[in-house]
């Protein structure tokens, strides 16, 4: 049976959700023209008032934030209360060279929180499990995100944070933990080094997983689920907008649900603005209705996926999006070919190797190089050369067909990709342009 | 008696062998013989060895995937003509060789074959007088 931790709220009718976003947007909209100069220009610029923003319908025509007005701001231009109401920040790397550094009051966390428990109640938790946590704490938004989420369940928790897998291990196995909370390649490497040690998935305490924090694939969610035996669910989030939780994924594991009493997201043409209609692929965009330290408006989250209203058989009202094909600053052009680093997961994955890869791409006499690692795994590997050769053909090809441009594949020592204990480095790109 | 070859997936990288010798050496494991075949862009190694257990123990725990492959041995005596003795055994017995390496040991010199069908080949070859070495028969040669 399908468990809730706010059902008033996850479940609510759809007209009381809207009601519930117009009240909020109004007074949100109020709170930073009043107290956020830098975003109150920016609407001056538009000639906006905030008497020009009457409902939801009229949230296109407030202007976009960027992770380039977070740079121009930093690092307390977007701070819309007194230090003295703010009681902790969370930071995340930028790719574009500042930190982004977002600010809390108690109340932001304790709706951060919220929406955490809520993932892990989707998840099955209840205040009988013991969750482990994973994710790295401190700056991080994962730890202290899901960390607050578990206590707010009840969870016995573990705050294991990132790192030092041998223990982990022993964590999960001695206190039999139910719940595992950290990114996806974290509880790939896990599995591995568990079925390495000889555990098999009936050994293994672990019933749920919420993995997020990194785009992973359909097959590596499967080959998590195997190794480990429990059902993986995903869990969405940014700093900027809060952390974790923004959206996470219910028993149907088919898109995540957007919690709507919070945050507004739209989907809108990366080039050009426009709101996109449900079920057309674009950027997401997200309003932050009760933040009260640093609420962003119409933020551009650069990840680009599909929003859909149609309804969930869990029983939650909230819209779902599907899972990011890749933040737009995930993407490469090679080529003047869109690809995505969970493309490429997939086909290896779907071709027998680990979806242990780094992906180098270079230029060379003004043409793209475009060449892939793959560590060889005891499956893949025979004392043949030329079945070596032929299963790593049948990879390019496969790569070739999904992606529409030529990869070339190096096949190296298992391991010997750095296996990151938070985020997996992917990407190699040495292309000066 | 097939006796177990170790082979070794090697990427193309300066110190790649020379990373695979320190973990046989440090897990004190003793190379007999040893033939790399590679392409341009990695290589496989194949080994015969004194311990072929503690070899993969120890392979694997420096991140090498290591397998066993069956392969035949036969002692060749330092005279003319003995591998052309040898060789034409399998030819008359129809039995395709995939590689071959050698090595020397205190009296005679010793030839590794891969075929294709081990059993079968070592059955045939056994008819024509050949008898290949035991894994027990190679520590001792």
């Amino acid at each position: 049976m399908e468990r809730y931790f706010q059902e008033e709220l996850e479940c609510a009718p759809r007209e009381k959700i809207l009601a519930l976003q117009n009240e909020k947007l109004l007074a949100q909209v109020k709170n930073v023209w009043e107290n956020v100069p830098y975003y109150r220009a920016k609407m001056q610029e538009k000639n906006l008032t905030p008497d020009d923003i009457k409902s939801v319908d009229d949230l296109h025509k407030l202007p976009f934030l960027s992770k380039a007005d977070l740079k121009a701001a930093y690092p307390y231009g977007l701070l819309a209360r007194p230090l003295k109401d703010c009681v902790r920040i969370q930071s995340t790397s930028g790719t574009t060279g500042k930190r982004v550094v977002a600010f809390y009051t108690q109340h932001d966390i304790d709706v951060w929180e919220e929406c955490c428990a809520r993932a892990i109640v989707a998840a099955g938790g209840t205040n009988e499990d013991v969750c482990q946590v994973s994710y790295g704490y401190g700056l991080f938004t994962g730890g202290p995100g899901l960390n607050g989420g578990s206590h707010k369940v009840g969870c016995l928790t573990i705050p294991a944070s990132s790192g030092n897998t041998e223990r982990q291990i022993m964590f999960i196995m001695d206190l039999s933990a139910t719940i595992l909370c950290c990114t996806p390649s974290y509880a790939a490497y896990l599995g591995e080094t568990m079925k390495e040690m000889g555990l098999t998935p009936e050994q293994i305490p672990l019933k749920a997983g919420i993995f997020g924090a990194e785009a992973w694939s359909e097959e590596m969610r499967r080959d998590i689920e195997k190794t480990l035996g429990i059902k993986a669910y995903d869990i969405y989030g940014l700093t900027e907008i809060s952390g974790p939780g923004v959206s996470f994924e219910c028993s149907e594991q088919h898109g995540m649900h957007i919690n709507e009493d919070h945050f507004i997201a739209e989907i809108i043409d990366p080039d050009t603005g426009e709101v996109l209609p449900e079920g057309t692929q674009g950027e997401l965009v997200f309003t932050s209705l009760d933040k009260e330290a640093f609420p962003l408006l119409r933020y551009r989250t650069r990840d680009i996926c599909t929003l859909t209203r149609e309804k969930c058989s869990c029983g939650r009202t909230h819209v779902r999006m599907t899972k990011p094909r890749g933040r737009s600053d995930d993407m490469l052009i090679i080529r003047g070919v869109n690809v995505f680093p969970s493309q490429i997961e997939t086909v290896l994955l779907n071709n027998g190797y680990a979806a242990n890869y780094q992906i180098i791409v270079d230029r060379v006499n003004n043409t793209d190089t475009f060449d892939i690692n793959v560590e060889m795994t005891p499956d893949m590997f025979t004392d043949n050369v030329g079945e070596i050769q032929a299963r790593r053909k049948v990879l390019e090809d496969g790569l070739r067909a999904m992606l529409g441009i030529k990869a070339k594949v190096t096949l190296v020592n298992p391991k010997t990709i750095t296996r990151s204990e938070g985020k997996a480095v992917r990407v190699i790109d040495k292309r000066k342009i | 008696m097939s006796v177990n070859q170790v082979s070794v997936f090697l990427e193309n990288k300066p110190g790649t062998l020379n990373k695979m010798t320190q973990a046989l050496a440090k897990g004190g494991v003793n190379i007999r013989a040893l033939s790399l075949a590679d392409t341009n862009d990695f290589g496989i190694v194949r080994m015969i060895v004194n311990d072929v257990y503690e070899a993969t123990s120890v392979l694997k725990e420096e991140n090498f995937v290591a397998t066993f492959t069956p392969v035949l041995i036969y002692a060749v005596s330092d005279e003319t003509g003995s591998l052309d003795k040898i060789l034409r055994a399998f030819t008359e017995s129809e039995v395709n060789i995939e590689y071959m390496y050698a090595f020397a040991g205190k009296k005679n010199a010793y030839m590794i074959f891969r075929v294709t069908d081990t059993k079968k080949a070592e059955a045939l070859l056994n008819g024509k007088g050949l008898k290949s070495l035991t894994q027990e028969e190679i520590a001792e040669v």
